[in-house]
């Protein structure tokens, strides 16, 4: 390598350090070609794309929670509203420490352990990012003192929201259902419906009841700010504004009054009620014994109060009326009735005579009657108005399981009614093929004696013996039920009624139906079985009572109810309505633990068709009562 | 009176004219970018003030050095910055991981810093004084001056100001004759032995080069810096969003506005056309630069000259690239627009030197 000669020649090297510079000048415009290369790419070619992202670096938008719409009852009393009030919230991953804060905050003001356990149950179900309330409606001195102290306690706001407020009390928490905290779940649930935007800047959603059925048309729509904020997120301006739509308000063919004498009627039972209009299937009461404080749920339950409601014995989270089921027992007779008449089974002058029990042929099994020694005689009416057993045992071994499923199958046994609130069960109306594919059994001729009284694998909720007793009141129109009458739109006067729905009409023969109708009566006029429950009414009542098995009684022991522990007492039943000549109300009641339905049960409908019929309470009516025979 | 103003004439003769308009163009410019990117923060402004001044008359002063003076600098700086990289190996703080700061009691420095003129004037002063018989001893000679620092500075570990000053000695090499078979041969051999250098990195210099890459894998970390500042420059557009205009610069979406990423304002609020500008401005000093490197008497002026020039471009290039995300995240200034004192009167020192090189022609020429 000779890289230089021994002696320099001053002009080589200078032309040579000539080539360098040129080198030199080639390299630096390559690289200034290079930037404005990547220059020209990004701010003409990729223009677009960068000042879009620019834009939603700069904007950002906020939501603006609607007002929840109102619940009112039939007569405008509001059952579920709001009202605003400031909350202490705490982000966790913005305080330094979360304990201290705590501690700090405990000494500015009053949190209690209860408070303190709810906050660590929600802050558990939250992300780390999000706001969690700590305590509610604060005091306005409490808002003076943490906003003077807000500077030292970094993740900790006083917020002003809208909070749920449900005044009606324990006894209508059944049928408003109450709000929540949105959770995971419901996130998952409003990302797959696609309204999760709607939901932004909604701390709450309802969760049970009507709360929860009527969501969608309760919520309204979240208004959106348009605000530039700087790269911390900090607002900085507002460059436009859609304002949030409030939620419509609901109007509930429900009258809180009649709710509220049934409630009382049931005494310290628990049990349900419900009660319909038949003509539009509209809910005049419904009543689920235990209730509860919905307001307890709206900003997180207490782990206590949690557990109190989830663990107790009485179950008072459950709906009886939708999702209680039982066997309907004798209240199913007066459907039996009709299914004889109209299958040509039975005529209206049959009758049979009654020894107290019924065998099936070659079998020396007897199904005994209630009443020991029998009726005697007895016709399809007298059928109904003593609730003769083995009138029955032989109708249904007449009629086979499978007509008797088809026949009451039109009355929506075993079928969801179809009310406007979740969760509704839809019980058992049993069949042959039924058991087959439940249970991969052949069906005894003795299940279809019992399931003729209603017993065996009959189950049915309080609200399908309602609607099935509302079929016999309007001449077999099978009404949905309904609780809400009508919407208003936020902001104006007059409300839209929601159209009831009617599933179909029952073709029943006028006399069939008339000859169980005044079996029914009878029921209720003196020598009837619920005879005492409507005594000096100024109405006819048409009724049935039941009762619903909680314990089997072995073959030749009798039930005796003075003997047996409380909780394993018969549940009452008692299906009804009235007038009887031109009904306006149907009802259903079941008493848990009741004993016998017209000892317990069918008083409480008498309340309730009191207060509905003649605007009485039970106890001015019984004084009016004492009044006239003086 | 007169005797004074004289005084002050004959210095400011010194002075190239052409680059001191170049300079104060682009100091004009830096002012406003800085107004605008500071919110127009009073004490940012006069700060940068301050700084402009200072760093115009160091640059007056060195100017006035005839460079046979200026070379004799280059060894006991040079010696003294080895001597400090070594004080800072042992002795150094530790700073975001890396050790690069030596703190003296008073001043806390990086003495990196001063390398990046003492290594140009150490290799100009040796070739000059070898200018007679340069062979491959004196290159291999300048290797191992080049190669001390560097390695130095590379185990702090500060990997781009090593790529820096590595490259103003490999300039200066280039100018004086380095053989181009050698430069070929060595870039052939560099680009096989990538992937053993790709392992000898440390993983945050492994995580910018591939946030460079793909800047969205980080989009919070350290991508953030580029996705932002291509967002700002992307969205100026042709003519940019205007002076104080620009939502990224004003919203505080770009991160190290004043300094680092001043160029993501700039372009920002000026769009292509201030760009265009700006590196024309910038092609222009360094075409002057590579004139006065032409012309001048000595080979000391002619290799600081030229690599200044370059140098002063690499900057520019390694600044703008990595903010417009072509090149990797590394903290180097853009000459002449960012705000900082040290970077200002290290850059306005070789435009002195430059300007010495080009005034001092007649006087060296005997």
């Amino acid at each position: 390598m000779n890289l230089a000669t021994p002696l320099k020649n001053l002009d080589s090297e200078l032309a040579r350090f000539q080539g360098r510079l040129k080198a030199g000048a080639v390299f630096v415009a390559l690289l200034a070609a290079a930037l404005l290369g990547r220059a020209f790419y990004l701010q003409i070619m990729q223009h677009e794309h960068y000042i879009e992202r620019a834009e939603s670096n700069r904007i950002s938008l906020v939501p603006t929670a609607p007002h929840r719409g109102l619940i009112l009852d039939r007569n405008g009393r509001i059952l579920a509203e709001n009202y605003s009030a400031y909350t202490l919230e705490l982000t966790r991953t913005k305080t330094d420490d979360l304990n201290a804060t705590l501690d700090e905050i405990g000494k500015l003001i009053e949190i209690t352990p209860g408070q303190l356990r709810r906050y660590r149950r929600l802050l558990s179900e939250s992300h780390e990012f999000e706001t969690v309330p700590l305590k509610s409606k604060l005091t306005d001195e409490e808002v003076a003192i943490l906003a003077a102290n807000r500077y030292r306690l970094p993740g900790v706001e006083v917020k002003a929201r809208l909070f749920r407020n449900y005044q009606a009390g324990p006894g209508m928490a059944h049928v408003l259902g109450f709000v929540g905290r949105i959770n995971d779940r419901d996130l998952k649930r409003l990302r797959e419906t696609n309204v999760e935007r709607n939901y932004k800047g909604s701390a709450h959603i309802g969760k049970t009841g009507l709360e929860q059925s009527y969501e969608a048309l309760l919520h309204g729509r979240t208004g959106f700010d348009q605000m530039e904020t700087d790269a911390s997120g900090r607002a900085v301006r507002m460059l436009s504004r859609i304002p949030p739509v409030p939620g419509k308000d609901l109007r509930l063919h429900l009258d809180v009054e009649l709710q509220a004498v049934a409630e009382r009627a049931f005494g310290d039972y628990l049990g349900g009620l419900v009660a319909l209009d038949p003509n539009t299937g509209g809910v005049l009461a419904l009543v689920s014994r235990p209730g509860f404080d919905p307001n307890l749920f709206v900003d997180g339950i207490d782990p206590e109060s949690w557990k109190g409601l989830n663990e107790s014995p009485e179950r008072p989270m459950v709906n009886r009326v939708l999702r209680g089921i039982y066997p309907p027992g004798s209240t199913l007779k007066p459907f039996m009735a009709l299914a004889g008449l109209e299958l040509g089974l039975r005529r209206p002058g049959d009758s049979i005579v009654d020894p107290g029990y019924f065998s099936l042929p070659n079998s020396r099994h007897r199904f005994r009657d209630w009443k020991p020694g029998g009726h005697g005689v007895v016709d399809l009416k007298r059928s109904i108005s003593q609730s003769c057993d083995t009138y029955y045992y032989k109708l249904a071994v007449d009629m086979g399981i499978d007509r008797m499923h088809d026949y009451l199958a039109k009355f929506g046994l075993g079928e969801k009614t179809g009310i406007d609130m979740e969760g509704e069960s839809s019980g058992l109306l049993p069949s042959r093929e039924w058991k087959q594919r439940r249970w991969k059994q052949p069906w005894y001729p003795g299940e279809t004696v019992i399931a003729g009284i209603g017993q065996g694998y009959h189950l049915t909720t309080p609200l399908q013996l309602a609607t099935a007793a509302a079929m016999l009141a309007n001449g077999g129109k099978r009404i949905e039920p309904r609780l809400v009458q009508a919407l208003r739109e936020p902001l104006a006067q007059t409300w839209q009624p929601l159209p009831g729905a009617v599933r179909g009409q029952v073709a029943i023969a006028p006399a069939h139906l008339a000859l169980v109708r005044e079996g029914m009566m009878d029921v209720m006029r003196p020598g009837g079985t619920a005879a005492a429950s409507v005594a000096g009414a100024p109405y006819t009542v048409a009724g049935k009572t039941g009762t619903a098995q909680v314990v089997g009684i072995k073959q030749g022991a009798r039930y005796d109810a003075g003997r047996l522990a409380r909780v394993h007492r018969d549940h009452a039943l008692f299906i009804a309505y009235a007038p009887a000549e031109n009904p306006t109300i149907a009802v259903a009641v079941m008493v848990e633990n009741g004993g016998s339905g017209s000892g317990t049960a069918a008083p409480i409908a008498r309340a309730v068709f009191d207060y509905y019929l003649t605007g009485k309470r039970p106890g001015e009516m019984k004084l009016e009562a004492g009044l006239a025979n003086e | 009176m007169p005797r004074t103003s004289h005084w002050i004439v004959r210095r400011l003769s010194h002075l190239d004219g052409i680059l001191l308009l170049l300079v104060l163009v682009l100091l004009g410019i830096s002012l406003a970018a800085v107004a605008s990117a500071s919110g127009q923060s009073p004490a940012r402004i006069t700060g940068h003030l301050i700084n402009i001044g200072l760093a115009l008359g160091v640059m007056v002063v060195i100017a006035n050095v005839p460079p046979h003076l200026l070379s004799k600098v280059g060894p006991p700086l040079y010696a003294a910055g080895v001597v400090l990289l070594i004080g800072v190996a042992l002795f150094g703080e530790v700073r975001n991981g890396s050790r690069r700061w030596l703190n003296l009691g008073v001043i806390a420095f990086q003495p990196s810093e001063l390398l990046k003129l003492a290594l140009p004037l150490m290799l100009a002063w040796y070739f000059q004084r070898n200018e007679a018989l340069l062979r491959a001893k004196q290159f291999l000679a300048g290797a191992a001056l080049l190669l001390v620092p560097f390695l130095l500075i590379l185990r702090q570990p500060d990997l781009g100001t090593a790529l820096m000053i590595g490259a103003s000695g490999f300039y200066l090499l280039f100018f004086a004759g380095l053989p181009w078979k050698v430069i070929l041969g060595g870039g052939v051999l560099g680009a096989a032995s990538l992937p053993v250098v790709w392992g000898l990195l440390h993983d945050y210099q492994q995580r910018r080069v591939l946030t460079l890459l793909d800047p969205s894998s980080d989009p919070l970390g350290a991508g953030y810096h580029i996705i932002q500042s291509t967002i700002a420059i992307g969205s100026g557009g042709l003519f940019g969003k205007g002076w104080m205009q620009g939502t990224q610069t004003q919203l505080d979406f770009i991160p190290e506005r004043t300094t680092d990423f001043i160029f993501a304002v700039f372009g920002e609020e000026f769009g292509y056309a201030g760009a265009i500008l700006l590196v024309a401005l910038y092609l222009a000093i360094v075409a002057r630069g590579l004139v006065i490197a032409a012309r001048a008497p000595t080979l000391f002026g002619r290799l600081m000259a030229a690599t200044l020039s370059l140098n002063l471009f690499t900057y520019v290039f390694v600044n703008m690239g990595m903010v417009s995300g072509i090149l990797p995240v590394v903290g180097v200034p853009l000459p002449l627009m960012s705000y900082g004192g040290t970077a200002l009167i290290t850059l306005l020192l070789g435009i002195g030197i430059l300007m010495s090189v080009a005034s001092h022609r007649q006087l060296n020429k005997t």
